[in-house]
């Protein structure tokens, strides 16, 4: 089936948010593990404490468009999370959000615009750029593989799953990386042989986009 | 972990509480917006000065909240940064219509959240100046790392800049004396044992018997270098030397040497370290003609101490000696 029309809503969008959210819950410790290795041991902690705050605040507003629900999502992030990962994920849903804004439902092509968006919107809060070290690492390769696929023809759940696939490289890659930002920077060498924290769970949440909107997104799937 | 708790994730507020407590006349804590404000503020013409970062330095910042230094503090989980909320309502508990001085450590959770808070106070109406403070000399200021971090030049830095507010002084006065302070101010940790965060539950690193961590923060993270454990003296003649060595002071000059604890080393040892410290720098040329010892700036129960050197003039001098009432630092009233 090479249809690539598909329908990503609040609902869809709600189904994301909350997947995201059981992976970051269920990888906390590991997350922690990895920031306390390079980092300041809060990264599990900061995002699960984040994402449960979504869920109840998505879970509590009865909208159905994506732009704001999108922004509400990032709202809650920043107002929550704190560190350096509240401001870099609230960006990223703020710009998804502005991006999306009130046109309603998106198509798969409008959620990868959105994601790009989002990308930019961290790289540039976080004055990052690619083999930085950071989520950036994850973000930027997947969001290439999703609108290489889709521009391709592929289906949205193939082109989801080989973004998650290259989110997950880059993650892998950035072990064997300096670290230029953030606390890992400060560690210089010391940094080299360990996954970058904020890749590993930028990679969760491409990873729950092609689990949550990858059969959701296309219905039948 | 045996700690005194409650409920880990609730560490931060629960301490808040007894902090409001122990200290009434001096300051308020702002359960609703999770913030410290003077109990006397806003006090009225007056530049407001805030600075906020993660828990677990106590008593930074909020041990400073008082006549004569902060006016608000935004306490973020422990060793994370605030979010823009508390920032943006201790901005506003600041402001007495003179105009808010942010004071941020140059961490980039820190610099963000108060980047993305000023943005917003701003649109409100508030007017907002930034010092980021940035003294640690173990760490390469290059454009391939996030840049120094602020130690404890930071209070110094709410201290003096806190001083000029009271006096009257404008915002920008008020900004320079926080700008002069970070531009002759140093500082180097070490590490002697890592600490353990309320909610992680366990320390962050380990070292083995009889090794130290050189270059440390304040955030319980490794250090620059790990060495073999040496002499006090030794090590105060290696953090002098760290320390002097990029200030580059002007020979003669006097100077304010604050040697913080990092909250697990007993008073005896620091006063110990700090004869060594006093000596190595009446040796290198330089006059610590205002000390200050104990802890200041910390990481939870870290063993360790860090040296913070500040080039003095006569202005700094005279804010440095005027009053101020906090619960961490108290004198002159």
């Amino acid at each position: 089936m090479t249809d690539t029309s598909t329908t990503i809503d609040g609902r869809a969008l709600r189904a994301w948010l909350h997947e995201f959210a059981r992976r970051v819950a269920e990888n906390s410790d590991h997350l922690t593990a990895l920031d306390s290795e390079i980092g300041d041991a809060d990264h599990g902690s900061n995002m699960h404490r984040g994402m449960a705050a979504v869920v109840a605040a998505i879970d509590a507003d009865a909208g159905t468009e994506p732009g704001p629900l999108l922004k509400l999502v990032g709202r809650t992030l920043v107002s929550t999370v704190g560190g350096a990962a509240g401001p870099l994920y609230g960006t990223l849903f703020l710009r998804m959000a502005a991006t999306a804004g009130d046109a309603g439902p998106l198509d798969a092509a409008g959620f990868a615009k959105a994601l790009r968006a989002g990308l930019e919107g961290v790289a540039a809060r976080g004055r990052t750029e690619i083999g930085d070290k950071t989520m950036v690492d994850a973000l930027a390769p997947a969001v290439d593989a999703l609108e290489a696929r889709l521009a391709a023809g592929a289906a949205p759940a193939t082109a989801l799953a080989a973004a998650a696939a290259a989110a997950a490289a880059g993650r892998d890659a950035t072990a064997g990386r300096i670290a230029r930002k953030g606390r890992a920077s400060y560690l210089g060498e010391r940094s080299i042989g360990h996954q970058d924290p904020g890749s590993a769970s930028a990679t969760l949440l491409v990873e729950a986009a092609a689990a949550a909107l990858g059969t959701g997104a296309d219905g039948q799937a | 972990m045996r700690k005194f708790l409650n409920d880990p994730g609730e560490a931060v507020r629960d301490s808040l509480v007894g902090l409001a407590a122990a200290h009434p006349g001096v300051l308020r804590y702002d359960t609703a917006n999770g913030i410290v404000v003077r109990a006397d503020g806003p006090v009225p013409g007056k530049v407001g000065v805030v600075s906020g970062g993660g828990s677990g330095c106590e008593p930074l910042h909020t041990g400073f909240v008082g006549h004569g230094m902060l006016d608000a503090a935004a306490p973020g989980q422990v060793f994370s940064s605030p979010v823009p909320d508390q920032i943006i309502a201790a901005t506003h508990a600041a402001d007495a219509g003179a105009g808010v001085l942010h004071v941020v450590k140059n961490f980039t959770g820190e610099v963000m959240n108060f980047e993305m808070a000023a943005e917003l106070a701003a649109i409100d109406g508030a007017v907002v100046e930034t010092v980021v403070v940035n003294d640690d000399v173990a760490v390469l200021d290059t454009p391939g790392t996030a840049g120094r971090r602020g130690l404890g030049a930071t209070v110094l830095v709410e201290k003096l800049a806190g001083a000029a507010a009271e006096r009257g002084q404008p915002l920008d006065a008020v900004a320079g004396v926080a700008r002069r302070v970070v531009h002759r101010a140093r500082s180097f940790g070490v590490g002697l044992s890592s600490c353990t965060p309320p909610v992680a539950g366990r320390p962050i690193f380990t070292l083995p018997d009889g090794e130290i961590e050189l270059g440390i923060g304040i955030s319980g993270e490794p250090g620059r270098r790990r060495v073999p454990m040496r002499s006090a003296r030794e090590l105060a003649a290696l953090i002098v030397s760290e320390v002097l060595t990029d200030l580059a002071p002007t020979p003669g000059a006097p100077v304010l040497a604050m040697l913080s604890g990092m909250g697990g080393t007993p008073s005896s040892e620091l006063h110990l370290l700090y004869g060594e410290v006093d000596r190595c720098l009446r040796d290198a040329g330089v006059e610590p003609v205002r000390r200050i010892v104990g802890n200041f700036i910390t990481s939870l129960e870290q063993s360790g101490a860090a040296l913070t050197v500040l080039e003095l003039d006569d202005e700094l001098i005279s804010l440095w000696d005027a009053p101020v009432h906090t619960a961490a630092l108290r004198w002159g009233m």
